[in-house]
């Protein structure tokens, strides 16, 4: 694996060696001390050009968990705003020793375009509504740890399709593991034309709950222009939000998922968001597992080579 | 002026392609026959010639963004092309609103001498849509086609008053066919791609809307009315029919368009970022076949150059545009191959709709001297360009068909080596 740009990239082998390897990961996780020397001397450099919290910190305990360096930035405060380039942005980075390159973008394509530039191992951390296959790659790993395979389990993915990378990356993730993968969304939320995608679709949540054996949530993207195709997010709240009822129609098994960060009260009601059915902050801990796997992977084939002179 | 003899050619005359040799004297055609001879003779051997290339839609940058590209390197680059006029767009800083920016436009082309440089004029003030701009001062300056080119008159009052204004003197509407509202925030073709990219698109009924609209007022007012860049099936058949119900319309086809679908655009490369947007493949054959009966009249570039620094970044952040005047010609030999149809969609219609009456002309004794001799067979491949920016989508790709030679004026400005 010479970089991860997109879910695309890997074929049902790769995802479950993957999640293997997390899950590997996940036990160093819980040891007193939870770092292994598997990268040391190895720099992730973590180039955020998007507001993150959470998938940011991700990365960086992950690199950490493999005793790697990061040097990380966001886009607020940075050369950034002075006018730099992407390009001179990541060249800057690859010679003050940066080996592999996280990139989160507002453009689809820019980790892409870095890892041409720096021919450095690249991650996609999410660019646009593109990709974001570790959040992919970790949505899978919790629902393996929670029903051992994918295969026949059915998913609905709940939301803002149009405008969610995690949705796209998701949809390839699940699919090549077996699952079946319905969309549901009012229509502007949906992508216009769904010609090859490997799904169904509907607008009615509660046709589909007794059916369920996952519910995955998304946030309406307001800064992505999702809440101005809506009449109104109240609407949607009470259409297709996840409240207790509509989980009680859900079979006993039947987890809950989003990607963070919710917005309680609109796709999820807090009772729900607090349910032990909910795998939310399972999907925290398996981001920073897979994440674990895939700098691993990418960072094992640079030991031993020279530092950029 | 110097004499020459085209020697070995195949050429283009009104009887239909003839093998004869081409005395050109005093930037005139001197002279159309077998076995002639001359103090400077230009091997035309297995090549056509015919009139030289006439671009109805080009982006020379100057005045005001002269690190894009000038009208000097557009000159070189269209004259390399195979051309010998050019449209100059008026979406310049400041844009040709005015007669006297207009003017300096045609004399900057005539200090340079390559080609013949026509400029389209601005239909609105400042290009902003809301009031006409000099229009008389433009026309006495020679513009005969009007357009806000780059933005679309989306105000129908306005678009009406000066199709009204227009259509007395014979001048030509030319529409940029977007409607902002729909198109707003797109970077590609609204379908499976953009789609699967997560990337907002620009559906065709961004142009069909606009050109639908126009068709009426062009019924209203008898102006003639010409769209740029057709892009769909949709506009294609909003032309046929107005063209057969007696309407004053033409169009024009990109060779990108003709020769891409959206599938191109799935790397994210910004060297194939355009408006519009390159479309399915069913588009782009409805294209074909319209440019091939002749519904679609003129193949013209919509050579839009962008510096480097402005295409090397990701795509949603870059610049419309690609260019094209040097790679048009062999482009459009891909996709027909009857030199009679090239010359007629690329030089004479483009000359007749640009009001340029010494371009355009069937090589006969007598006639201006603005030629250009093109070898169907020659391979070549784009790598660096005359064209001050290189955002070409066809750089480091094999091409068939080039210019030869392009003479203006009886002079040779171009020559292959």
């Amino acid at each position: 694996m010479r970089n991860l740009l997109s879910i695309r990239d890997l074929d049902r082998v790769r995802i479950e060696e993957l999640c293997s390897l997390a899950d590997e990961f996940l036990a160093v996780m819980r040891r007193p001390i939870p770092q292994v020397p598997a990268l040391r001397g190895i720099t992730v450099a973590t180039m955020f050009f998007e507001p993150s919290t959470r998938t940011r910190l991700s990365f960086e305990r992950a690199a950490r968990g493999l005793s790697a360096d990061v040097m990380g930035f966001q886009a607020a405060g940075s050369s950034v705003a002075k006018g730099e380039s992407l390009k001179d942005t990541a060249l800057t980075l690859r010679a003050m020793g940066a080996n592999i390159m996280v990139v989160r973008h507002g453009s689809a394509g820019a980790p892409k375009r870095v890892a041409e530039w720096t021919g450095c191992p690249t991650v996609n951390a999410g660019d646009g509504a593109n990709q974001h296959p570790t959040q992919a790659l970790a949505d899978t790993f919790a629902l393996l740890r929670r029903f051992g395979r994918l295969d026949g389990i059915r998913i609905a993915i709940v939301g803002d399709v149009r405008h969610s990378r995690v949705a796209r990356s998701d949809v390839e993730a699940f699919t090549r593991m077996g699952a079946s993968v319905t969309l549901v969304a009012p229509p502007p939320l949906l992508p216009p034309d769904l010609t090859g995608w490997p799904v169904a679709v509907s607008d009615q949540l509660d046709d589909l709950l007794e059916e369920l054996d996952v519910v995955y949530l998304l946030r309406v993207q307001t800064e992505r222009g999702g809440a101005t195709v809506l009449p109104s997010v109240e609407e949607y709240a009470r259409r297709f939000g996840l409240d207790a009822h509509r989980l009680g129609r859900m079979p006993d098994h039947a987890v809950v998922m989003h990607p963070g960060p919710m917005n309680r009260g609109v796709e999820i009601t807090p009772d729900v968001a607090d349910h032990p059915r909910c795998l939310v902050l399972d999907q925290v801990e398996a981001g920073v597992a897979v994440r674990m796997a895939v700098l691993f992977r990418l960072g094992a084939g640079l030991k031993g080579e020279a530092p950029h002179g | 002026m110097a004499e020459l003899v085209i020697r070995g050619g195949t050429v283009l005359t009104a009887r239909g392609p003839e093998r004869l040799d081409v005395r050109v004297a005093e930037g005139r055609i001197a002279e159309l026959g077998p076995a002639l001879s001359g103090p400077r003779e230009l091997d035309a051997g297995g090549c056509w010639v015919g009139p030289g290339l006439v671009d109805l839609h080009c982006h020379t940058r100057e005045p005001g963004q002269e690190w894009k590209e000038d009208l000097q390197t557009a000159c070189l680059a269209a004259a390399a092309g195979g051309y010998t006029a050019i449209l100059a767009m008026p979406n310049t800083d400041p844009p040709v609103d005015r007669g006297v920016v207009a003017r300096q436009v045609v004399q900057r082309g005539e200090q340079i001498g390559l080609v013949e440089v026509a400029a389209a004029g601005a239909l609105t003030a400042g290009r902003l849509g809301e009031r006409l701009s000099h229009l008389d001062e433009l026309w006495e300056a020679g513009v005969r086609v009007f357009t806000d080119d780059g933005d679309t008159v989306t105000d129908s009052g306005v678009l009406r008053r000066a199709m009204e204004y227009l259509a007395v003197r014979g001048g030509v509407v030319a529409q940029h066919a977007e409607d902002p509202a729909l198109s707003a925030g797109g970077h590609l073709h609204e379908g499976s791609v953009s789609s699967r990219l997560g990337v907002a698109g620009i559906p065709r009924e961004a142009e069909e809307v606009v050109v639908g609209r126009d068709l009426h007022l062009v019924r209203l007012t008898g102006c003639r009315y010409h769209v740029q860049h057709v892009s769909s099936r949709g506009t294609v058949e909003l032309v046929e029919a107005a063209r057969h119900s007696g309407l004053p319309v033409t169009a024009e086809v990109t060779p990108h368009h003709l020769a891409f679908d959206e599938t191109a655009v799935e790397d994210l490369n910004p060297d194939f970022k355009m408006y519009p947007p390159l479309r399915t493949a069913e588009d782009r054959t409805a294209l074909r076949e319209a440019l091939d009966r002749g519904t679609i009249d003129v193949v013209a570039t919509d050579h839009a150059p962008h510096a480097r620094q402005e295409k090397e970044v990701p795509f949603e952040e870059a610049p419309r545009g690609v260019i094209g005047l040097e790679t048009a010609l062999s482009v459009t030999l891909g996709v027909i191959r009857d030199p009679k149809l090239v010359f007629d969609r690329m030089a004479v219609r483009p000359a007749r709709i640009a009001g340029m009456p010494s371009q355009g002309r069937v090589p006969e004794v007598g006639s201006p001297a603005n030629l250009v001799v093109v070898d169907p067979d020659r391979r070549w491949t784009p790598a660096t360009f005359r064209s001050k920016s290189g955002n070409s989508p066809w750089k480091g790709v094999e091409l068939v068909g080039r210019a030869r030679f392009t003479l203006y004026r009886g002079r040779v400005t171009w020559e292959d080596s």
